[in-house]
């Protein structure tokens, strides 16, 4: 027993009282003693080794950068030299080591700086470890994070493209009407939202007009989005009544796979000898709001049942004839639920600002797109969608 | 956004007297000149700056556009001449800061006195006979290094530090923000400096210049220094003994000594 232990004491003291100069020399890293500025006074054995240099022609003759890639060596001159002497120490710089036969060595340099009693450098000491392996894995990282990047400006430009194509930049002209949009999407921008309008004729001075918000965003919200847009575009063909047309629109979105719904407010606009009607229906939708002289916006249509919830649902439908100077306000919950710091633009906000700008169809949208929109310090929280049909005042 | 927090301006030295602005070089800021500023702070009116995506500037005024040629950062020194009204500056560049000086000299030449370029290059690239020190396929390698180390750079680090002359506790961190950047600035920055040809616009100097060349420089070898002096019409050359790139940190007395016996010299030209 005795003799054993002694045996183990005798093996630790071994390794504890270790020849400094082994430990120095054979460290598993190597060590570099260098003056202030950087010519070579000590390499340990593992360096040279590593670097594939006689401390003959090492110690004295090269400076550390000499040993270094040309683009190390800049580098090296513009971060690492001046951060030794700020810092009087840098850690974990990656360099490449160019080795006596011209092969690099990946490694990772810590290094400190020495000063004597008077503050000036005296020495600088230097670690250089190895990182073949690790720089290969960075540079893994790196590829990997260009990729990531690459691939999400592919998907922001997508999302822009789909948006795009989903909103008509601007309605169509319609004779003896003015007809204004604006669409604004929530935050930056960069997602596809729900809300989308739609203008388009069926026949001579017959028009439909829709506005709508599909429930939730994102690719899937996209797909209803294209589907009822083009759904609605069908059933002008089918159906005279908007009540009708929004009656078959439900039954198309509850047969279609998504569990989504929408809210859609659609009208027909025509003319006859008297001038514009219109002719309003709304599925869950906010009411459109009529804009006439001397009296309050009122909001017309009615409401009704969600599209895309219950089956058979039944909608109304009503009848507005349009005077010269009207202006007729179709909006998504975009603007009325604007917020601010936990407070919401609000109706009263809203109709005071079409009361303010009810002159005509492009000042109606462009007056409460900007009023709504610099309620929250330019930055909606939810997509915002505006269409405005006015007749000219004569 | 005001000139003097874009660029993280700092004045010191009496009011009125001639002004001498510092520039910084690609990699650090304006700390790059605390050994060597604080000794013209009794004659001149001392002017440091970050240029925008160093230091204490203002990343947010980084526009890659302006800064894709040398052009925006010499337009930078510019505004700054022209937001604290400067005339008859010393204006001291170190590395590329030396050719950013020259472009601006030549937008503004009534706005200088002199110029000090500290290690200059209009060129890092050989080019024919001309010898730059450098190919473009070291500079691509340079470019990779410093993805490399930038590994670690915090994108939150930025906007603590910048616009906190008030709060001294971050002084700390401004330190530790010294030779770092944003990525992807330093990139384009790096690509810039090191790929630019100003060879052609050092003959439009029209100012007394002085060249300090380092003995053993990596970056900006004696036979460019000389070319520089020889480009530039009213200039000269002092050698000094410091080795490396940066004279102003490992040997600030002595290049205290240069730069003051040229401005004063100067200065008694003028006067």
């Amino acid at each position: 027993m005795t003799q054993q232990r002694e045996a183990r004491e005798a093996f630790l003291d071994a390794l504890v009282y270790d020849d400094p100069v082994q430990l120095y020399e054979r460290a598993p890293c190597g060590f570099l003693s260098t003056t202030p500025d950087g010519v070579i006074v000590k390499a340990n054995a593992t360096f040279r080794t590593w670097i594939g240099l006689e401390a003959a022609d090492l110690i004295g003759r090269l400076s550390f950068a000499d040993l270094l890639t040309p683009g190390g060596r800049i580098y090296h001159e513009t971060h690492y030299a001046p951060s030794l002497r700020m810092h009087d120490r840098v850690s974990e710089i990656a360099l490449d080591l160019v080795r006596g036969d011209g092969r690099r060595l990946p490694v990772l340099v810590n290094a400190t700086l020495e000063r004597d009693e008077e503050g000036r450098p005296r020495v600088v000491r230097i670690a250089v470890f190895d990182a073949t392996e690790r720089r290969g894995y960075e540079r893994e990282l790196l590829r990997a994070k260009e990729v990531a990047e690459a691939s999400e400006g592919r998907a922001r430009e997508l999302a822009r493209t789909l948006q795009q194509t989903l909103i008509p930049p601007t309605p169509p002209t319609i004779p003896m009407l003015d007809v204004a949009a604006a669409y604004q999407p929530a935050g930056e921008g960069v997602e596809v939202g729900g809300d989308f309008y739609d203008v388009f004729s069926v026949g001579r001075d017959d028009w439909v007009v829709v506005i709508g918000d599909v429930c939730g965003k994102g690719v899937d919200a996209a797909v209803v989005t294209a589907l009822v847009r083009h759904t609605v575009r069908a059933l002008a063909v089918a159906h005279e009544e908007p009540r009708l047309m929004l009656a078959d629109l439900n039954e198309v979105l509850l047969q279609h796979e998504t569990d989504r719904f929408c809210t859609v407010a659609l009208m027909r606009l025509r003319r006859d000898a008297d001038g514009w009607y219109a002719v309003l229906s709304v599925g869950g939708h906010p009411s459109p709001l009529l804009l006439r002289a001397g009296q309050a916006p009122q909001p017309c249509g009615g409401t009704g049942p969600l599209i895309g919830v219950i089956d058979h649902a039944e909608f109304d439908e009503s009848t507005q004839r349009l005077l010269p100077g009207d202006v007729l306000v179709l909006y998504t919950d975009g603007v009325p639920d604007g917020r601010r710091d936990g407070e919401s633009y609000g109706e009263a906000r809203m109709l005071a600002s079409l009361a303010a700008h009810r002159a005509d169809a492009a000042s109606a949208v462009d007056g409460l797109v900007a009023d709504v929109v610099d309620f929250q310090r330019g930055v909606p929280r939810d997509d915002i969608a505006v269409l405005a049909v006015g007749v000219p005042a004569r | 956004m005001d000139v003097l927090t874009k660029f993280n301006v700092v004045a010191s030295g009496p009011e009125g007297a001639q002004p001498m602005v510092f520039a910084h070089g690609f990699g650090c800021d304006q700390n790059m000149w605390r050994l060597v500023a604080p000794a013209f702070a009794d004659d001149f009116r001392v002017i440091l700056f970050d240029y925008v995506g160093a230091g204490g500037s203002d990343p947010t005024a980084y526009d890659p556009q302006r800064y894709d040629s040398l052009d925006g950062y010499a337009a930078d020194v510019v505004e700054i001449l022209r937001a604290l009204d400067l005339r008859d500056v010393v204006f001291v560049g170190h590395s590329v800061s030396s050719m950013i000086g020259v472009l601006a000299q030549a937008a503004e030449p009534e706005r200088f006195a002199s110029l000090v370029l500290v290690g200059p290059s209009p060129r890092y690239v050989d080019d024919e006979t001309y010898r730059g020190g450098f190919g473009e396929a070291d500079i691509v390698e340079m470019l990779e290094s410093l993805e490399s180390n930038y590994l670690g750079w915090s994108a939150a680090m930025a906007p603590a530090i910048m616009n906190n002359p008030d709060r001294p506790e971050l002084g700390e961190e401004l330190t530790a923000s010294f030779c770092r950047m944003d990525p992807a600035i330093a990139r384009q920055f790096a690509r810039v400096t090191f790929l630019s040809d100003n060879r052609p616009d050092l003959a439009a100097v029209t100012v007394p210049t002085l060249v300090l060349q380092c003995s053993d420089d990596l970056i900006a070898p004696v036979e460019v220094g000389n070319y520089v002096r020889d480009a530039i019409p009213d200039s000269r050359l002092a050698m000094l003994q410091a080795t490396g790139h940066c004279p102003q940190l490992s040997a600030p007395e002595e290049t205290i000594r240069a730069i003051s016996a040229f401005v004063r010299r100067a200065g008694d030209v003028r006067a």
